[in-house]
């Protein structure tokens, strides 16, 4: 198979998989079968071109030669985004087994559009991944988006439509004001949206402008939330639990810092940034943001909104990782997204588990859910671990890397990630633990008619006696927490590929 | 034959409007109407395409300055294809819903629409200043009788309105062309050209410049000239607004650029008179002011009219740049606003038949009940927007490094930003359509489905609009090839 068609067929996969999803739709098991393959046969697609990436033969596709004047519209597969597609499309058919437990179990309206919908942000985050030069990016960035506003919106009530306008707004409103003239502006002054190695804009642009002009860039890819575009994280949870745990923990969220690892490593080159320091107050920001955003993390008592400004702490440090244009802060900005990717989706799926089953979405009723639900809380704990960045998960060896990366900076930024690291702990950790140790409530029934988040739309939430949540998503939920542990051991491997992005 | 295009491209709706009346036949007066758009198309995409260079047409054979001549170059063939697709795309509309505004006036709509036809076609193509007067005139009166018939009375308020400001704009126009024939003598683009220079100094050819410039700045509804827009689009029957909006004002703006390029040239236009100084301002405000009034419309139609106005800001902003690239993004924008609106007014249509009235509630939850056209309005408004992957893109962009090689990058940030407007008044209606409950006490829909005739034509423009965000290159490299022969380095 030609190298270039194997580019096609990984993007295209995703697009046959929608529209035959709309064609079965109304056969909910024909329809969640091929979800399923198509979301097998796109990570064996994005698979099979990682041996060509690895040897450095990088493949690429045109598809249109000239999408704006002297700009086409192509892909070309570097190592960042190989990893970015496998995280994805790795992740896509675990969620897709996922989400057909949990709507089900949740009768939720409008499932073929919602699976529609999912497959075609996949097939966005995989335009983002490939993306030859930054026309190709802007154009999947915005599908992404598009795509994804249908499940933001997926239960049509005034609070979605509420959360769906600041979606919207923050996300397209970054990226058409600032993203937009970012690029346009390095057209203008460099004559080529390619990605190069080293960079395109030495000597084009003023040393002056370049803070201004990597300002556009990181607020115009609004989907990183970093601080104070990060409002639209919290208020996209208002999505069924899968659009959290796939889209607003990994496709969308990791479209963003992807987007910001690659233009710096491709647009301005490590070496320009490094001399000009052009980067230093994204330093800044990143830090503010990973240290904010895990105080408000421990204000939640809500269980995804708790996860959402996790979230937007970990984003952070990807940033920040991009900021400090260190070789080893790249690599373990780089392999960040593969842990915390891995690490958060846990966390949601256990979330989701908890609300479909135990009709529980607030940290203060999980006392004692422990022991109806062992394998749940279990996973909960390995993510947690993983994301705090604790041996032995994978995401200890990012957060050494970013580390090290600081070491060389400056001691404050070691600072901040420790102390964000002990926030983590505080705000994580007593989740499982009050699940394990502490005793479920004495009169549980009582907890009925308050206190129950949106994601929750059900009349008979009686404590009623459950055990464990569904199989169908009690087995992602282990397969990830797995995944964690594996990340630990192979996470070398992850470091390999991304080693020629810092070595010219 | 095909030397004689040029004038086909006019004389066939001229010459099938009388026809229509005479026959007095209410289908056979539609067939005919169609068939000669659409052969007026077929000339005008013919010429578009094999000309090589500007064609000249030498009317009754007498040579040009003596007699008239028809000139077509890269740009105004361009503008006639587009002018001339659309016509046709505009009448062949097929809904009962959407003709029963003129039931019993047929022909006489069918006519008025041809010689509207023939007067912008005619506009675009002729070489002569008095020609141009001739021809607005042509397609103003008949579009005021278009407006007219529109189906509410509100429509006879909307063509007065139109009819005062019209004519106060044909007036100027026709000032504007008089004192330039006093100056230099001659209504030949070309002749006024070359000899504008010896009097360029005088204030009587400022004067003659201003009176063309607010004329047609009033017909293409520059803010703040814009008064009889919303009112005219909002009331015509609805093949007449989806017609107007994709060419009224385009063909003006093509007009404009003329004045400036062919009969008084950039040099003295921009560096003499500061036009782009005077224009540069009004486009700005055009373009938020239209759109954040576009946001607080109550009906479908005055929404996406007032967004007109603020897409004509676009345009004006291009051609106050004074440079090649801006012309460029202008004629870009030209096309990609025309193909835009036109789809969304065809598909605003097609609703309106089915609801039966115009207000935007009365679209509550009829995403699910229409998903094509609900998911083509959505299309349709993404490239009014500019997204990426649409044709509204591929202008903005042009627009965007136009504006940045002049040196403005906060300009550019103003687009942007004013492009943000476009999001909320186009997703309002998306809310409207797949958020809102189907209101409770709304009248039954005129019919189960939307016939095929009425979403059709939308569809195709909807596709045109998507395909060309992708492989833009066929527009681009047209319109560059246009605005270079168009510009000859002027500046």
């Amino acid at each position: 198979m030609s190298q270039s068609l194997g580019v096609g067929v990984a993007l295209g996969l995703p697009v046959v998989g929608a529209a035959l999803v709309a064609l079965a739709g109304k056969r909910p098991n024909v329809r969640e079968a091929v979800t399923g393959l198509t979301g097998l046969a796109t990570f064996v697609a994005v698979a099979a071109l990682y041996p060509a990436v690895v040897a450095g033969r990088l493949p690429e596709l045109q598809l249109v030669e000239a999408m704006l004047p002297g700009v086409p519209l192509m892909f070309r597969v570097e190592p960042l985004g190989m990893l970015y597609a496998l995280v994805a499309a790795g992740l896509w058919p675990v969620t897709s087994a996922y989400a057909a437990g949990y709507l089900r179990e949740h009768h939720e309206q409008n499932q073929t559009r919602f699976f529609v919908c999912f497959a075609l942000s996949i097939f966005a985050a995989l335009g983002i991944a490939f993306a030859g030069n930054l026309a190709t990016l802007f154009l999947f960035y915005e599908v992404l988006t598009l795509a994804t506003f249908p499940l933001v919106t997926h239960h049509q009530t005034p609070e979605a439509q509420r959360a769906g306008r600041v979606y919207l707004g923050i996300l397209m409103g970054t990226s058409v004001c600032f993203l937009l003239l970012a690029i346009a502006f390095t057209y203008y002054a460099a004559g080529t949206l390619d990605f190069v190695p080293g960079g395109i804009l030495r000597g084009h642009v003023a040393t002056s402008s370049l803070p201004l002009l990597l300002a556009l860039f990181v607020y115009g890819c609004g989907k990183a939330a970093l601080m104070p575009l990060h409002r639209w994280l919290p208020n996209a949870m208002v999505a069924p639990t899968p659009v959290s745990a796939l889209l607003h923990a990994v496709a969308v969220v990791k479209a963003g810092v992807f987007a910001i690892l690659k233009i710096v490593v491709y647009v301005f080159g490590l070496d320009l940034l490094r001399d000009t320091g052009a980067s230093d107050w994204l330093m800044f920001m990143a830090s503010v943001t990973i240290l904010l955003a895990s105080l408000i993390a421990f204000k939640q008592d809500n269980l995804k909104a708790r996860l959402a400004y996790s979230t937007i702490s970990q984003l952070a440090y990807i940033v920040l990782g991009a900021a400090m244009v260190t070789p080893d802060a790249i690599l373990g900005g780089g392999l960040h997204i593969a842990t915390h990717a891995v690490g958060k989706i846990t966390l949601f799926f256990c979330a989701g588990a908890i609300i479909v089953t135990a009709h529980k979405t607030e940290v203060s009723q999980l006392d004692g859910l422990g022991k109806k639900m062992p394998i749940t809380m279990a996973a909960f704990l390995i993510g947690s671990l993983s994301i705090i960045g604790l041996p032995p998960t994978g995401g200890s060896w990012s957060k050494w890397l970013l580390a090290l990366g600081a070491a060389e900076q400056s001691p404050v930024l070691v600072g901040v990630l420790m102390l964000s690291s002990l926030l983590g702990i505080g705000y994580l950790l007593p989740i499982p633990l009050r699940a394990f140790f502490f005793d479920p409530p004495a009169s549980p029934a009582r907890e009925h008619g308050h206190g129950h988040g949106h994601d929750h739309d059900h009349g008979h939430a009686q404590d009623h006696e459950h055990g464990e949540a569904h199989p169908l998503m009690l087995v992602p939920l282990s397969l990830t927490a797995v995944g964690c542990l594996l990340l630990f051991f192979y996470s070398q491997h992850v470091v390999a590929l991304l080693r020629p992005l810092v070595t010219p | 034959m095909s030397e004689h295009l040029p004038i086909l491209m006019v004389l066939v709706p001229l010459l099938s409007a009388p026809l229509v009346v005479f026959i007095k036949h209410r289908k056979a007066s539609r067939v005919i109407a169609t068939l000669a758009c659409a052969l007026s198309a077929c000339a005008a995409w013919t010429l578009a395409l094999q000309m090589s260079s500007a064609v000249s047409y030498p009317l009754g054979g007498w040579r040009p300055a003596i007699g008239i001549e028809l000139r077509v170059d890269f740009a105004g063939a361009y503008v006639a294809a587009i002018v001339s697709t659309i016509a046709t795309f505009a009448i062949s509309l097929g809904t009962r819903g959407t003709r029963e505004d003129v039931v019993g006036r047929e022909m006489f709509f069918y006519a008025a629409f041809l010689m509207c036809v023939a007067g912008l076609m005619g506009m675009v193509v002729t070489g002569d200043a008095f020609n141009v007067f001739v021809f607005l005139e042509i397609s103003s009166l008949s579009t005021y009788t278009l407006v007219a018939m529109g189906k509410e009375r509100r429509a006879l308020t909307a063509a007065l309105n139109y009819l005062f400001l019209g004519t106060l704009g044909g007036t100027f126009v026709l000032i504007g062309i008089g004192l330039m024939y006093q100056m230099t003598g001659t209504l030949n683009a070309a002749a006024v050209s070359a000899r504008i220079r010896e009097v360029e100094h005088l204030r009587t050819t400022h004067v003659a410049f201003a009176f063309l410039a607010v004329g047609l700045g009033i017909k293409l509804a520059v803010f703040p000239l814009h008064q009889w827009l919303p009112g005219a689009y909002s009331q015509a029957p609805h093949a007449v607004s989806s017609f107007l909006a994709g060419t009224a004002t385009k063909v003006m703006y093509f007009q404009l650029i003329r004045v400036v390029v062919s009969f008084f040239g950039v040099a003295y236009v921009f560096d003499t008179l500061h036009f782009g100084d005077f224009l540069l301002p009004l486009s700005l405000v055009a373009m938020f002011a239209g759109s954040l009034s576009a946001i607080f419309q109550p009906s479908l139609r005055r929404l996406l009219a007032y967004s007109s106005i603020g897409q004509v800001g676009y345009l004006t902003l291009a051609l106050s740049l004074g440079t090649e690239a801006g012309l460029n993004a202008g004629l870009l924008h030209l096309g990609a606003h025309a193909v835009t609106k036109t789809a969304l007014f065809l598909i605003a249509a097609a609703f309106i038949a089915q609801v039966g009235d115009d207000r935007l509630d009365r679209l509550s939850g009829l995403g699910k009940r229409y998903p094509l056209l609900s998911l083509g309005f959505v299309l349709g408004g993404l490239s009014l927007i500019g997204v990426p992957g649409t044709v509204g893109f591929v202008s903005k962009w042009a627009l965007l490094e136009a504006v940045l090689a002049g040196g403005r990058p906060w300009l550019a940030f103003l687009i942007l930003a004013s492009s943000m407007l476009a999001v909320v008044y186009v997703f309002r209606v998306v809310e409207v359509l797949y958020f809102r409950a189907p209101l409770a006490n709304a009248p039954p829909l005129a019919r189960e489905r939307a016939d095929w005739g009425s979403w059709v034509p939308a569809g195709l423009l909807v596709l045109v609009s998507v395909g060309l965000g992708v492989w833009s290159e066929l527009p681009s490299e047209y319109v560059a090839t246009a605005a270079q022969s168009l510009f000859g380095g002027a500046r």
